[in-house]
């Protein structure tokens, strides 16, 4: 049946190979600390896949060489289409499913490794599978499924396929709990009964791993997502890192690990910027506070409103303007209008930056992405300790799209729900321009005191349109 | 390989990656993503074994789906970075260029 098998697996020319492997992705990942160097990380990593691959169809024992092209096949004109067609703002979306998918593949791959070890290589013959590859095997089997699920439905949110608000349901964290619990005794159970495990139980531990992921996802809502994603992340990683155990891969081991601190070092990130613990988005549904509700008491406050004329006098005379980009300007698709009026204003020898919170967008980095697309160069691209220092400095400061990220409550009122969380201080600029639809709060479902500073003046319009609008009053003056 | 030096590996592997990770700036957060995604791929690799030794209709369909995701996740993962990072790279400059070049003389 093997058709190549010219390297033995676990043998030492095959681990060699591996080892190049894994060292690639490393050097690959390592290169992509600069965006100068990011594109030929990447290659430099896909080779070392190339590697792994290759050497993984040389091994002996490999066979159903049918069923490889067909699965081959399948999934690279999956990759290559979606590829191609992804818009950049849909990457959270495409990033979910294919944390989704990595997590769905390691999960089948343990279903099959467990039934393995049940039938023996030779039908009949029932071999015990030992502890130190059934342990592995088991957490790759639940955390993948988890993955798996979550992911989708973390894909669905974002793709609005079903509300971004949290869904709940009442009793969550107790289902949740049991659910656990449940899928770690069977776990127990199956290890118990190690040599005759039964297959219905398995099955049921895949399906309760399945509902966890669904149940814990649901619930978190909208502008939680750069959190869900990385941690989903890291969570593939660590599934994979643990099929790397069962099946003594030292390749799938380094690989999976680095995958799972990276999604680690996200995650992490994410919830500091955001000054919250993980446990807290997980398990508090914070965007669910009623938005509605409590925001529509709150009584008209004065406010100044100007026009995209005005708009455009303020920002040409200017000497520094600094733009602070949030999810709205991608929802609007406004990033290329953006771009136009910062050219307009640095044939004027403006100075324009662009204040990124490391929470703007669904996923982290999204926010570069959809600038790097609209030609923006990186060097403009400025986070947010390093941009604040410079607020004072700067004459205007253009918010489109971002909310929560420039609320001064966050600094200035202990009892605010977002106090302590960090923030872009455009309130420090010498004035500031919100560009918005209303004044209707962001996913923290809270006032923002910045749009009835002195200061401050709301220029009501969407953003893409607002942005062509300032663009060419600019030209005219 | 024994369990000790697995586990050893994979401890060595948490701390490299910790390291050389937390040097990715902001800027490059949503590539990496993109391009973990990608090296996450590696499972086809797992795929690839179990379908060797499938015996039945069942385990058939499981190994070839296994085989189909991962190969989505590698396809697809590297070619988006490349494609990301590729905005990145664009020089929105030209007259920097045009400058460098050494037709540029009086």
């Amino acid at each position: 049946m093997s058709l190549l098998a010219v390297l033995e697996p676990g043998g030492s020319a095959a681990t060699a190979l591996y080892i190049v492997a894994f060292s690639l992705f490393i050097l690959g990942v390592r290169q992509g600390t600069h965006p100068t160097t990011a594109k030929r990380g990447n290659m430099i990593a896909a080779v070392g896949m190339a590697v792994a691959v290759i050497t993984t169809l040389l091994l002996d024992g490999i066979g159903n060489w049918g069923l490889i092209a067909l699965g081959l096949g399948i999934g690279t004109a999956v990759g290559v289409t979606a590829s191609i067609r992804v818009q950049m703002t849909e990457m959270p979306q495409m990033v979910a499913l294919y944390n989704g998918v990595g997590g769905g593949a390691v999960a089948l791959i343990a279903w099959s490794e467990l039934r393995h070890g049940i039938s023996g290589i030779d039908a009949g013959e029932i071999a015990s599978i030992p502890l130190e590859e059934l342990i592995p095997t088991l957490f790759a089997a639940v955390v993948g499924s988890v993955s798996f699920w979550g992911s989708n439905i973390a894909f669905a949110k974002l793709q609005d396929l079903i509300p971004t608000k949290p869904l709940s349901v009442p009793g969550q964290q107790v289902i949740n709990a049991v659910l656990l619990i449940g899928i770690l005794a069977a776990c127990v159970d199956i290890a118990v009964n190690n040599g005759d495990p039964s297959q219905a139980i398995f099955i049921a531990i895949l399906l309760a791993a399945a509902l966890l992921g669904n149940l814990v996802v649901l619930p978190i809502g909208g502008a939680d997502m750069p959190v869900v994603i990385s941690l989903l992340n890291a969570f593939t990683g660590l599934s994979a890192a643990a099929a790397g155990f069962a099946l003594h891969n030292v390749a799938l081991i380094v690989a999976g690990t680095l995958v799972g601190s990276s999604g680690t070092i996200l995650t992490m990130e994410m919830a500091t910027a955001m000054n919250r613990s993980v446990a807290n988005v997980l398990f508090a549904g914070f965007g669910g506070a009623p938005a509605g509700g409590t925001g529509g008491t709150t009584e008209e406050r004065p406010h100044v409103s100007i026009g995209a004329q005005d708009a455009a006098i303020k920002l040409a005379y200017a000497d520094s303007v600094v733009i602070v980009p949030g999810y709205g300007l991608a929802v609007a698709q406004a990033q290329h209008a953006i771009k136009e009026v910062a050219d307009e204003l640095e044939k004027r020898g403006v100075t324009v930056n662009y204040a990124i919170h490391p929470v703007a967008g669904r996923m982290p980095g999204h926010m570069n992405v959809l600038l790097a697309e609209a030609d923006v160069p990186y060097e403009q691209l400025k986070e947010m300790e390093e941009i604040n220092p410079e607020m004072p400095r700067t004459d205007v400061a253009v918010i489109v799209g971002a909310n929560d990220v420039t609320n001064p409550a966050a600094k200035n009122d202990p009892d605010s729900p977002i106090a302590g969380m960090p923030i872009i201080e455009v309130s420090e600029a010498q004035q500031v321009i919100v560009i918005k639809r209303s004044l209707s709060p962001g996913f923290a479902g809270i006032d923002n005191d910045l749009f009835y500073e002195p200061n401050t003046s709301m220029l009501f319009d969407d953003a893409k349109k607002a942005a062509a609008d300032i663009a060419a009053e600019i030209q005219n003056l | 390989m024994s369990v000790m030096t697995e586990v050893t590996i994979f401890v060595l592997a948490a701390f490299v990656g910790f390291e050389v990770i937390s040097k990715v700036p902001t800027t490059l957060h949503t590539p990496l993503m993109s391009q973990t995604n990608a090296i996450h791929g590696i499972v086809m690799l797992g795929g690839l074994i179990v379908v060797g030794y499938a015996n039945d209709p069942l385990e058939y369909v499981i190994g070839t789906i296994a085989i189909a995701f991962g190969a989505i996740n590698i396809v697809g993962g590297f070619m988006v970075t490349d494609r990301m990072l590729g905005m990145f790279s664009k020089k929105p400059k030209p007259k920097a260029d045009a400058a460098d070049g050494k037709g540029g003389g009086k």
